[in-house]
């Protein structure tokens, strides 16, 4: 019985100012070479956790209790020098966001080398073999090329095994990887986390894997730590807290997961809504020294039909053009060729208004899609300007009422930045839904909010739409959240549509290859209890 | 708390500033344009708290008077530059392509030459005196507060809930008077408290240079031109005049800051 190469006793961090507890208590220990999930949402102290571990807490964040120790050397007693030599070189740590964690300014082999050069003795060679061996071993296609060309030439799946790639040269015996695959698409993000396995098993490293999708801990993961503001709920075995949770959040957390409804081909028949024939929306080339790049085919010949009130959901991975082709249906962005056709009426040409008022869109990102200046009451009585039949008593009426219906009574003279991502996400539906529009366009509703936030986001959401009967266009990566609410669905790659068809044939008979693909990759919870991932077709 | 203790510092000041511009209107201890040679130069004493200048005038009464020639000259001043500069920034940002390059070039090209120089040019042209003052210093600053605007309003206009207002059916210009401008108010305060110190600075440079408000008429700027010859003999002359420009100038910073953070909803209840 040797000793757990990590073990976390009783950490205690506070916030500096407010003396509010961050996190309370919180006691777990790592295996040599096991791979751990801290799961818990926002607010949870995972990543303050994994940070006060590297000594790298934020500024306003303060450890005041506890002791970690890696291999038995209590990390908090250590001079900051100590401290230096084991970060990157004993524990390593991938960041969320593949876009910001690399320095845009210095080439990709120097951000790698950067580590060999601090840590070990090797000439510029070795160093430069080794990267390029890593970059070789974390599948980038040119080593070489690579090694000498800048962050913002990749993609963020690109970004993100680049970034393990310089962290694992250093062969740490920990990697701390904080929600490393939030930002990607489901594809980018199975190949990542397969990678990190493979890597980790190589050299021997324990992984602390911190997430929020219970789906990745499930697939990943031998055991699990849960996390809520700040304290331990649960630890033990993946199997037994996925299949046998013991304490009710646990539970609640595995309830949230999107569940299939029962109902379903909600098809509605006569004519369609909206149809969209051969619609084409391509962007400007880059603007070169001398010429300018061609164009950009996003959407390329997309056929489309909703019926009312039906939900057709658009599913693919980033860069598919599923974004664009929402965009283009509102008229956000010009179309290049094709017609879209809105009750019989062709919208492209004329500004048809009636189209403009009976159309919403919910956005992704519920932290930029209010204005910041405004009251809530004020962002949801917006759209009824355009209204001008409502007295501004019933208007004053069916803002509260909408507010109500949203779960927000009273919220009206509150300003968006006291309200949680999931309250601004409601927020957003309810100034979507407050003029009873006939066809909303969902970007990614729910994809940047906490799982139990999702599961009740998408319940007002279904709830909402069975009352007041729009049609919905659901863009989404989240297949598992596609599955719980759309009639139809169509599978797009590279502006194309690839597939289409009502949600179990393309779910439980894929005919595409990429359907199948991203079927595969999306994390799922058997619900017999045994957690694995869904076998490939 | 900190914040509060500025807010009243800077509160102080200009409340201060302002009413000595307005009392200077009617009342001064003594005429500041009376010429009295036999009291000239004399240093600060019970009679003349700030003593008196080369030609005998007393130096609080000349303060006081400058006050509100200083103060109406750089508020005009500002209130031009802000005006024009957000209109002219704001519909660069907002049109983007040529009507931006256009603007943008014409605007780089102004905020290529030093303010001083451009003010000096324009005053030759319109005359030294207060209006000529007003409208070089304000044409002077419209550049830069353009380009903050452009910049902020071309951020701005990418947000998401710029995109929901289209959704919703608003027009182009509803959008931009709801949603944009009052977003890009922050950065264009900050530029307008600080842009009330230079011009004060450049008031007094200009007047340093004989091109500001033209004497016997006082204005800080002057009086700290015209102590110049005197700075070993009657430090008095000049030590009056910069320490009014340097607390005004603290006193608008002071409150330039806690305004902004009072026009954010995000700041106002931190």
């Amino acid at each position: 019985m040797t000793a757990p190469l990590l073990t976390v006793d009783q950490l205690r961090i506070e916030a500096a100012r407010t003396a509010a507890v961050v996190v309370d208590d919180v006691s777990f220990a790592i295996e040599r070479g096991e791979f751990l999930a801290v799961v818990g949402e926002s607010g949870s102290g995972k990543t303050a956790a994994a940070r006060a571990i590297l000594g790298l807490l934020p500024p306003g964040l303060r450890r005041v209790g506890g002791a970690i120790r890696l291999d038995g050397e209590d990390l908090a007693e250590i001079a900051p020098r100590r401290m230096r030599a084991l970060r990157g070189r004993s524990v390593g740590m991938v960041f969320q966001e593949p876009m910001v964690s690399l320095n845009p300014a210095i080439s990709v082999g120097a951000q790698m080398a950067e580590g060999l050069a601090l840590h070990e003795r090797l000439t510029r060679a070795e160093i430069r073999q080794r990267c390029l061996d890593m970059l070789a071993r974390v599948q980038i296609r040119d080593p070489a090329r690579t090694f000498d060309a800048y962050p913002h030439e990749f993609s963020g799946g690109m970004r993100q095994r680049i970034m393990l790639a310089s962290v694992m040269l250093l062969k740490p015996k920990l990697l701390l990887a904080d929600e490393p695959t939030t930002a990607l698409d489901t594809l980018s993000q199975r190949e990542v986390l397969d990678l990190m396995v493979e890597l980790a098993r190589d050299h021997g490293t324990a992984v602390m894997l911190i997430t929020h999708n219970l789906g990745l801990v499930s697939r990943y993961a031998q055991r699990a730590v849960v996390l809520r503001q700040g304290k331990l709920v649960e630890t033990g075995s993946v199997r037994q807290i996925l299949s046998a949770p013991r304490e009710a959040y646990t539970r609640q957390l595995v309830d949230a997961l999107p569940r299939r409804s029962s109902a379903s081909g909600r098809r509605v028949a006569g004519d369609p809504l909206i149809s969209v024939r051969g619609l084409k929306v391509s962007f400007g080339g880059r603007q070169r020294l001398f010429r300018r790049d061609a164009d950009v085919a996003a959407v390329n010949g997309v056929d489309l039909e909703i019926g009312a009130g039906e939900t057709v959901a658009v599913v693919g991975g980033s860069g598919s053009g599923k974004t664009t082709l929402g965009r283009a249906m509102l008229r956000l962005i010009p179309a290049a060729g094709g017609e879209i056709r809105f009750q019989g009426r062709d919208v492209i040409g004329t500004r048809d208004r009636a189209f403009r008022l009976a159309s919403q869109l919910v956005f992704q990102d519920p932290y930029s899609s209010l204005d910041p200046r405004m009251r809530v009451g004020e962002i949801v009585a917006e759209p009824l300007r355009h209204v001008p039949e409502l007295s501004s008593r019933e208007r004053d009426r069916r803002v509260a009422g909408m507010l109500e219906e949203v779960g927000l009574a009273g919220f009206a003279q509150r300003w968006p930045h006291e309200l949680s991502g999931g309250q601004r996400q409601r927020i957003a539906i309810a100034r979507a839904i407050v003029r009873h529009p006939s066809f909303v366009v969902a970007d990614e509703p729910v994809s940047a909010l906490d799982m139990t936030i999702q599961a009740q986001v998408l319940k007002l959401f279904e709830r909402l739409q069975a009352q007041y009967g729009f049609a919905c266009l659901f863009i989404s990566h989240d297949l598992a959240a596609v599955e719980q609410v759309a009639d139809r669905v169509v599978v797009m790659q590279a502006g194309r549509i690839v597939e289409q068809g009502s949600r179990d044939d393309v779910f439980d008979r894929p005919q595409h290859e990429y359907t199948r693909a991203l079927l595969a990759a999306t994390p799922v919870l058997d619900l017999a209890g045994q957690a694995a991932a869904r076998v490939s077709g | 708390m900190k914040s509060r203790i500025n807010t009243l510092i800077g509160g102080a000041l200009i409340a201060l500033l302002l009413g000595t511009a307005a009392t200077a209107a009617f009342w001064t201890p003594f005429d500041p344009l009376r010429i009295n040679l036999k009291a000239r130069l004399q240093a600060p004493s019970l009679l003349h708290w700030f003593g008196t200048d080369e030609f005998g005038r007393d130096v609080l009464s000349r303060l006081m008077a400058g006050a509100a020639a200083s103060v109406v000259v750089a508020l005009a001043t500002v209130l031009i530059a802000v005006s024009i500069g957000v209109l002219v920034g704001g519909i660069a940002g907002y049109l983007r392509g040529w009507t931006d390059r256009i603007i943008m070039a014409v605007n780089d090209a102004l905020l290529a030459f030093p303010g001083i120089l451009l003010a000096l040019a324009v005053m030759i042209v319109i005359g030294a005196n207060k209006t000529g003052l007003v409208l070089a210093l304000g044409l002077a600053y419209i550049p830069s507060v353009a380009r903050v605007v452009r910049g902020t309003v071309l951020s701005i206009r990418e947000k998401e809930y710029i995109e929901a207002s289209r959704v919703i059916g608003n027009s182009e210009l509803y959008s931009m008077l709801r949603h944009v401008l009052p977003n890009a108010i922050a950065p264009v305060a900050v530029l307008a408290t600080s842009m009330f110190g230079w011009v004060l600075l450049a008031e007094s440079a200009l007047s340093f240079l004989g091109l500001g408000v033209p004497p016997p008429a006082p204005t800080w700027g002057n009086m700290l031109a015209a102590s110049r010859p005197y700075m070993e003999t009657a430090a008095w002359l000049s030590i009056a005049p910069g320490l009014c420009i340097a607390l005004t100038l603290l006193g608008i910073n002071l409150l330039g800051d806690s305004l902004r953070d009072r026009l954010d909803p995000r700041m106002a209840h931190g």
